[in-house]
């Protein structure tokens, strides 16, 4: 089967593709690279890889500005990589090194970034949805027209707080475009088990809050998608919601037994329909760039992975003292007397 | 009713007015103070704690939330990373265990997964424990479940100036806050310093009364039962020290340790149930550092083991009565 054509390739500007593809990429290596780590035990507990959803963040992330927020799950290396995190800092935070995001005291699922304003990297399932909110309660509370983005898969869509953050947001108008990752499976649920009310945007409607279905294995639908989003937003319309149709390549984390969905089933979705492998068709048929533009790409990225993979290895683990730190923001205060 | 002396410029203030007090000075000293909760506006506070605020403040500040306590409470730990001050009351500290994930998971532990990046400067407040008559569901003491939880502060007030000076120090916080109240104690009246400016450090106790033959250790309403009973106890010739701990996290364990190594005894007293609670800590803590000065083992006065009971006479079993107080204290003094 042909490639899907990417919506409306012929109107962009090939620097932009070019940065999309690379953005693409960097993250889809990244998290290859980041497995083999955990394969090789440097990399410990839960680690949830974003290989297949790359054009969701990619897309989403074009027409961030300064001042825009954003906030996820614990599948959160590709959010970090897109809004511009080193990919240093995230892969020795996988380590568990002193030069991770939080010199190794969160992990893979906690992770942020005050300088780039994203705000985790969050384990539990659904907790950062009113957390969004509240970030964009504290942008319109303070009059400025940032945007919070905040995704969230499709099963953390079953939990209650996601409505109880739906009604508040859309009640209050607050400027924050919820993203429903959907990646079909809820770990190893996949949502038809789930749910009988499957339709993200009516669900979300019901709250008055308006909604698009877009295809997140196009990157320039989501980019496309994510600029209305955030137009509406900032022009004071309240919450809009994006649910976007992607898919995971692999498992739920490192630990899947991969039983509840074919090899069948995925390979086919990475031949027919791969964000990465889409936009590079598009790059090269309408001579955006040739195949030694893209391969220069390729070694870029490899560099850069390969650097972040070392850099992981070799910074040190955090001092002892680390325990101690960073539990309140009074150093001295701690309920352990050490006499 | 209010009546200023000039010697050490004093208000005797009810508790409930103390702790408004505190949230419009505070709300008055910093833009990005906001209050947040069920009928917190309009409705003028369900136990009229923020009465008035809505008034002053406005609705931008001042925000009525439907009845969701996990949302509301996730969006102000989020407008927290953001760089606000949130006050989110809960109706009862009862409704917050709707709410109990983002509180730990979300505010307390940001600071540290973040490797000191953010976190969450917010109070969460309202009052907790029992009541009079409103049975299992809305009757229960948090007080040792938060004051686990490394990340957050968490504080106890009985005394309206205790009330006022800790609720201003917890906003003013950069941490998160449990600042625990209780509905019995709002409309207790209380001495009060009138200075805008005082404020109660969070983590110190204070000692109410001196004694020399034994501690008493509470906190919150307990100390009702702790100060009569040390005043009973005084008539028959035994000396109690009594102790508001005031702050349950972090715990001021040098005025406990203090008192006790001079007193030899410790009575600990508090409304919230047996197991795990704070008297056992502390009991701990006495025999790690103060054994050898210990002249009886430290007990423990609490609730009783039981869900809170509806009826007027079992509630009143249920409760920590100061008879008991003073039971425990003439065990320990072996009188």
């Amino acid at each position: 089967m042909a490639k899907r054509p990417l919506a409306d390739a012929r109107k962009a500007d090939t620097q932009e593709l070019l940065a999309l593809y690379r953005d693409m990429l960097l993250i889809r290596r990244f998290e290859e690279k980041a497995g083999q780590l955990y394969g090789m035990g440097l990399i410990g507990g839960f680690c949830h890889l974003y290989v297949g959803q790359e054009a969701v963040v990619v897309g989403l992330e074009a027409n961030a500005r300064e001042g825009d927020k954003r906030i996820t799950s614990y599948r959160d290396h590709g959010h970090m990589l897109a809004c511009g995190m080193s990919a240093r800092g995230v892969m020795a935070e996988l380590t568990g090194r002193e030069g991770g995001y939080s010199k190794g005291k969160g992990g893979s699922m906690h992770m942020f970034s005050r300088e780039k304003d994203f705000y985790g990297g969050h384990g539990i399932v659904a907790a950062q949805v009113p957390l969004g909110a509240g970030l964009a309660l504290a942008d319109k509370y303070r009059g400025t027209d940032h945007v919070t983005f905040t995704y969230f898969g499709e099963g953390a869509a079953n939990q209650g707080q996601v409505y109880e953050t739906y009604n508040m947001a859309s009640l209050w108008q607050l400027p924050v475009v919820f993203v429903i990752e959907n990646n079909q499976y809820a770990m190893g649920t996949s949502i038809t088990r789930a749910t009988v009310a499957p339709d993200m945007v009516a669900r979300a409607a019901a709250f008055g809050i308006k909604g698009e279905v877009v295809d997140g294995m196009d990157v320039l639908a989501v980019r496309d998608a994510g600029a209305r989003a955030l137009a509406h937003c900032r022009e004071g319309n309240g919450p809009y919601l994006l649910e976007v149709k992607t898919y995971r390549y692999r498992g739920h984390s490192m630990s899947d037994p991969a039983k509840y969905r074919t090899r069948d089933e995925v390979q086919k979705i990475r031949q027919e329909r791969d964000p990465i492998e889409a936009l590079r068709a598009v790059l090269i048929e309408g001579d955006h760039a040739t195949e030694q533009d893209l391969k220069a790409i390729d070694a870029e990225i490899k560099d850069i992975v390969n650097d972040s993979a070392e850099f992981a290895r070799e910074s040190p683990e955090p001092p002892l003292e680390e325990l101690w730190t960073d539990i309140t923001t009074d150093a001295e205060i701690t309920q352990d007397r050490k006499e | 009713m209010a009546s200023t002396t000039t010697d050490n410029a004093l208000q005797s203030m009810t508790v409930r007015e103390a702790l408004r007090a505190a949230m419009a000075e505070e709300m008055r000293r910093d833009e990005t103070v906001f209050l947040m909760g069920e009928e917190v506006g309009e409705y003028q506070g369900a136990y009229k704690v923020s009465q008035g605020l809505l008034d002053e403040f406005g609705a931008r500040r001042v925000i009525d939330t439907p009845i969701t306590e996990h949302g509301f409470a996730g969006i102000g730990v989020g407008a927290a990373f953001g760089g606000l001050r949130p006050i989110v009351e809960f109706m009862t500290f009862n409704f917050a265990m709707q709410a109990i994930d983002q509180i730990i998971n979300s505010a307390a532990k940001t600071l540290y997964m973040s490797g000191g990046q953010m976190g969450a400067p917010m109070v969460f407040r309202g009052p907790n424990g029992a009541a009079a008559r409103v049975a299992a569901q809305h009757s229960q003491d948090y007080a040792a479940w938060y004051a686990q939880i490394p990340g957050l502060k968490v504080v106890m007030p009985y005394a309206a100036d205790d009330a006022k000076g800790l609720l201003k120090s917890a906003i003013r916080d950069p941490n998160p806050v449990i600042f625990l109240e209780n509905e019995i104690l709002y409309g207790r009246s209380f001495d009060v310093p009138t200075d805008e400016d005082f404020t109660v450090p969070i983590g110190k106790a204070r000692i109410w009364r001196k004694g020399d033959d034994v501690t008493i250790v509470s906190f919150g309403i307990g100390m009702t039962y702790a100060l009569e009973a040390a005043e009973a106890l005084e008539a028959e010739g035994i000396s109690a020290e009594v102790i508001d701990l005031r702050s349950l996290r972090p715990i001021d364990y040098d005025t406990v340790l203090d008192s006790v190594r001079k007193t030899g005894r410790c009575v600990t007293v508090e409304e919230g149930w047996p197991v795990g609670a704070i008297g056992n800590h502390l009991g701990a803590v006495i025999m790690q550092h103060a054994f050898d000065y210990l002249d009886a083992p430290v007990i423990n006065c609490t609730g009783k083991d039981v869900p809170m009971p509806y009826a007027a006479n079992l509630e009143k079993h249920a409760l920590i009565t100061t008879p008991e107080v003073i039971e425990a204290v003439k065990s320990v003094t072996y009188r």
